[in-house]
Formats: C-alpha cells, sequence, structure tokens
C-alpha cells in the first residue's frame, strides 16, 4: 500500500516538474511546481517526515510560490518567445547534457554506489515527529539553529537593498 | 509484480536523481531566469528528499534537521534571487538570461 502511493505521489512529482520546465507560460510553470512540491510532501509524509511535510506545504507551497508567482505578476511576463536557430541549437546541446548525466547518473545507481540495502523496517506507531525534532533541534543543533535567523536578518536586509534599486535610491550613494 | 511492504530506499534515491536531472535541465534548457530559478528550487528538493530517505534509511532524525536547514537557506535565497530578478527587469526590461550579457548596467 505504501509503495503503491510512493508510486502515485512520485508520477506526480516527476510530471509536475517536467510540466515546470517545458511550460512556456511562467505562471503554469509556477502552479505545476506546486503540484510537485505538495506532492513531495506527500512523500514525506509516507518516509515519517510528519514535520517536514507541514514545512515543505508552508514553506515552500505557501511562502516561497506565492513569491514568485507575486514577482511574475508584477514583472507581467508574457508567454516566453523561443524562437531562432541560436536557441534551437543552445535547447538541444541542453538536452544532449541532460541526456548524457541521465546516463551517467543511471550507471551510477546500477553499481548501487552510496545506496546501501534496501531499508523496508516497519516504522514505530507514534504520531509525528515533531517532538522529537524540536527537541534535536534546541539542544544538539541549537548553534546552527540559532546561526539561520542570521541568514534570515541577512536575505531580508539583501532583499529590501537589492530591490530598492537605483533610480528610488537615494540612501548610501 | 508484488510491491514491497515498505518504500525501498533505491526508489527514493531513484526519484531524486530524477528530479535532480530535471532541475539541471531546466537550467540548461530555458532562457527565462524565473524558471532557472525555479529549476534550482526543483534541485534544492531532490538533495532534501535523499536527506529524507537516509534519515528513514538511518533510523536517525539528523537528516530531517539538515533538510530543515536548507529549507531555510532556501527561503532566504529566493527572497534574494527574486529582488535581484525584479531589479534586472527595471534595469533592462528582460529577464532573458542572454539578453543580459554585460557586468557593466
Amino acid at each position: 500500500m505504501t509503495a503503491a502511493l510512493f508510486l502515485v505521489l512520485a508520477a506526480l512529482v516527476v510530471a509536475g516538474a517536467l510540466m515546470t520546465i517545458l511550460n512556456r507560460n511562467p505562471v503554469a510553470s509556477a502552479m505545476f511546481l506546486v503540484l510537485a512540491l505538495v506532492s513531495l510532501a506527500g512523500i514525506y509524509l509516507l518516509l515519517h517526515a510528519e514535520f517536514l511535510a507541514l514545512v515543505q506545504v508552508i514553506v515552500y507551497a505557501g511562502a516561497i510560490m506565492v513569491l514568485f508567482l507575486f514577482v511574475i505578476m508584477y514583472l507581467n511576463l508574457k508567454t516566453d518567445i523561443e524562437t531562432g536557430v541560436q536557441i534551437a541549437l543552445r535547447r538541444g546541446v541542453g538536452w544532449l547534457l541532460t541526456a548524457a548525466l541521465g546516463v551517467m547518473g543511471f550507471l551510477l545507481f546500477r553499481r548501487m554506489w552510496g545506496a546501501g540495502p534496501p531499508s523496508t523496517l516497519v516504522p514505530p506507531p507514534d504520531a509525528g515527529n515533531t517532538k522529537a525534532i524540536g527537541e534535536l533541534l534546541y539542544t544538539r543543533y541549537l548553534f546552527p539553529f540559532e546561526l539561520t535567523s542570521l541568514v534570515l536578518l541577512a536575505a531580508i536586509v539583501g532583499a529590501i537593498v537589492i530591490g530598492q534599486g537605483r533610480a528610488s535610491g537615494g540612501s548610501g550613494r | 509484480m508484488s510491491l514491497p511492504a515498505g518504500i525501498p530506499l533505491p526508489w527514493v534515491l531513484g526519484l531524486s536523481g530524477v528530479l535532480f536531472l530535471i532541475g539541471v535541465t531546466g537550467v540548461l534548457v530555458r532562457r527565462n531566469a524565473i524558471i532557472m530559478f525555479m529549476s534550482i528550487e526543483l534541485m534544492l528538493n531532490a538533495a532534501n528528499l535523499a536527506f529524507v530517505g537516509f534519515a528513514r534509511s538511518m533510523q536517525s532524525l539528523d537528516g530531517q534537521i539538515f533538510v530543515f536547514f536548507v529549507m531555510t537557506v532556501a527561503a532566504a535565497e529566493v527572497a534574494v534571487g527574486l529582488a535581484i530578478i525584479v531589479n534586472l527587469f527595471r534595469l533592462r526590461e528582460t529577464v532573458f538570461v542572454d539578453e543580459v550579457d554585460l557586468l557593466k548596467g
């Protein structure tokens, strides 16, 4: 049952991701990316990472994708124009490199490098791992956790300073 | 063909690899900076999926903590990157990366 659900969700993830990069319309791309990320949250649930599944939905599908959509609509982007020999050539080279990378990954995977023995352990029957993650986050990983606040602060300041632009500035220069 | 009881680790890693590959393709093939940015998100998510898979396989929570940190960095990266794209659009009226080939503004 779990394996069947995993296969369905994996198909949704791959389909969403493919449509994200193949669709000409940026808004549609963003919506398909939401589909992929939410399906990924389902896979996290199956893998018993309940806390991460919820964070994935809230942070990725909620915050990050809203930011993406906001920027797309702010810039008023039309459908991409992708014609011309040079662009077609570039796209061909891109797909070729992808194929090469795919073959390489497949060969690595066939040799089971780093894959280890398959795990089909029966999980403990508890509901959710939020408590355990919280304990770990506030004991062993307390310092990195506090550092992330610094990263976020730097991002806030950076985004404001960069987004301000040159024309409307006046502060600094 | 009968399905296994749990989710085998190679399945998870395979999905992670495919997702990463799609992300790489997006960066290589598309010209729209925003779509390339979404592809980078896909690659980050592929790494997250591998982390979660290994964390489950090793019965350890440390991998999930790492995913938490990766998500934090991804959120920060998206905010700054989109600010750069907005600024770029203001300067050049385009988000196509091959029309932006000069460092001087």
